[in-house]
């Protein structure tokens, strides 16, 4: 194969991917116009965003193609992480409020 | 290993195999995407929260928005198409190829930074500022912080194809600056749903 063939080739492998990520935008954006509360809009769009995310990790960034040790390394440690934050900010919206926790 | 094995073989043959089997400047970028994005998730859940419980939140975002972030977004989308391109044919070491992608990749990134500039001072022109009050202030932040990760990405892909071009680099950075890119537009698919999405005037 030439070198100035696999360039367009590695374009058409990945194009599948490309639309998927155009097409859960374009689903993200009509839901958006649609009357959910805000709380279901967020986590629904949420989940989207995680898809979409998970596409562009395996096959943009090639995670897929790593060895699985590098994937087990990074990802479980920032889910863990961001995770964590979910405490803290849950908090953090409390005191916003001026409703500490003890009364 | 005895000392005529390691006359062959040398003082490499003593060390364990990287568990990654990746350079060590990829696995940094790793580490330094795995870092941001913690940076972002902090951000991002800061957002998430002050947006549901606050009551009155202002919705700013028209029809012409809507239009602006969904041409922002392909844009983007495609910015990171092309850095595959350019991924792949340095790999190849088809320099005419990688360049031309490279290019491609930037001038995409330089319209998504305009586009999005065009926005900004479509708010300032609504008094919508840093300062004017929840919505502001967090807008602003987000896609502030990653406005300037688009920037910084458009400089870095300039420099890198600069020294790849002209041979001080190699491949290997052209791969990890795409790896870069591809978080930012990664970032992007986020930002677009909880800033602008969950902000549509009805």
């Amino acid at each position: 194969m030439s070198a100035a063939g696999s360039s367009g080739n590695v374009i058409r492998k990945y194009l599948p991917v490309y639309f998927i990520l155009l097409a859960i935008f374009l689903v993200e954006v009509f839901l958006s116009f649609q009357h959910f509360a805000t709380g279901t809009l967020v986590v629904v769009l949420l989940l989207l965003a995680i898809c979409s995310a998970t596409l562009g990790l395996m096959y943009f960034m090639h995670l897929a193609d790593e060895r699985r040790g590098l994937l087990l390394t990074l990802i479980p440690v920032t889910i863990f992480v961001l995770l964590m934050m979910n405490m803290f900010w849950s908090d953090s919206v409390r005191l916003l409020h001026m409703r500490p926790g003890a009364q | 290993m005895s000392e005529s094995e390691m006359a062959v073989h040398g003082h490499g043959a003593l060390l364990e195999e990287s568990p990654y089997a990746i350079p060590s400047r990829k696995l940094t970028m790793w580490l330094f995407i795995i870092s941001d994005a913690v940076t972002f998730g902090a951000f991002l859940f800061a957002y998430g929260y002050i947006r549901v419980s606050a009551a009155n939140w202002t919705r700013p975002f028209e029809s012409g928005s809507v239009v602006n972030v969904i041409v922002m977004t392909v844009v983007l989308i495609t910015s990171s198409l092309t850095m595959l391109g350019a991924v792949d044919a340095s790999k190849e070491g088809d320099k005419a190829k990688a360049m031309r992608f490279l290019y491609s990749t930037m001038a995409l990134g330089a319209l998504f930074a305009s586009l999005h500039l065009r926005e900004w001072f479509a708010l300032f022109g609504r008094h919508i500022t840093l300062s004017s009050g929840l919505f502001g202030q967090t807008f602003f932040t987000i896609t502030g912080l990653h406005l300037l990760h688009v920037i910084c990405g458009v400089i870095a892909i300039f420099v890198v194809s600069k020294m790849y071009a002209s041979g001080r680099l190699s491949a290997g950075y052209v791969e990890n600056t795409g790896l870069y890119w591809h978080f930012v537009d990664l970032v992007w698919m986020f930002v677009v749903p909880l800033v602008y999405l969950t902000n549509f005037a009805h």
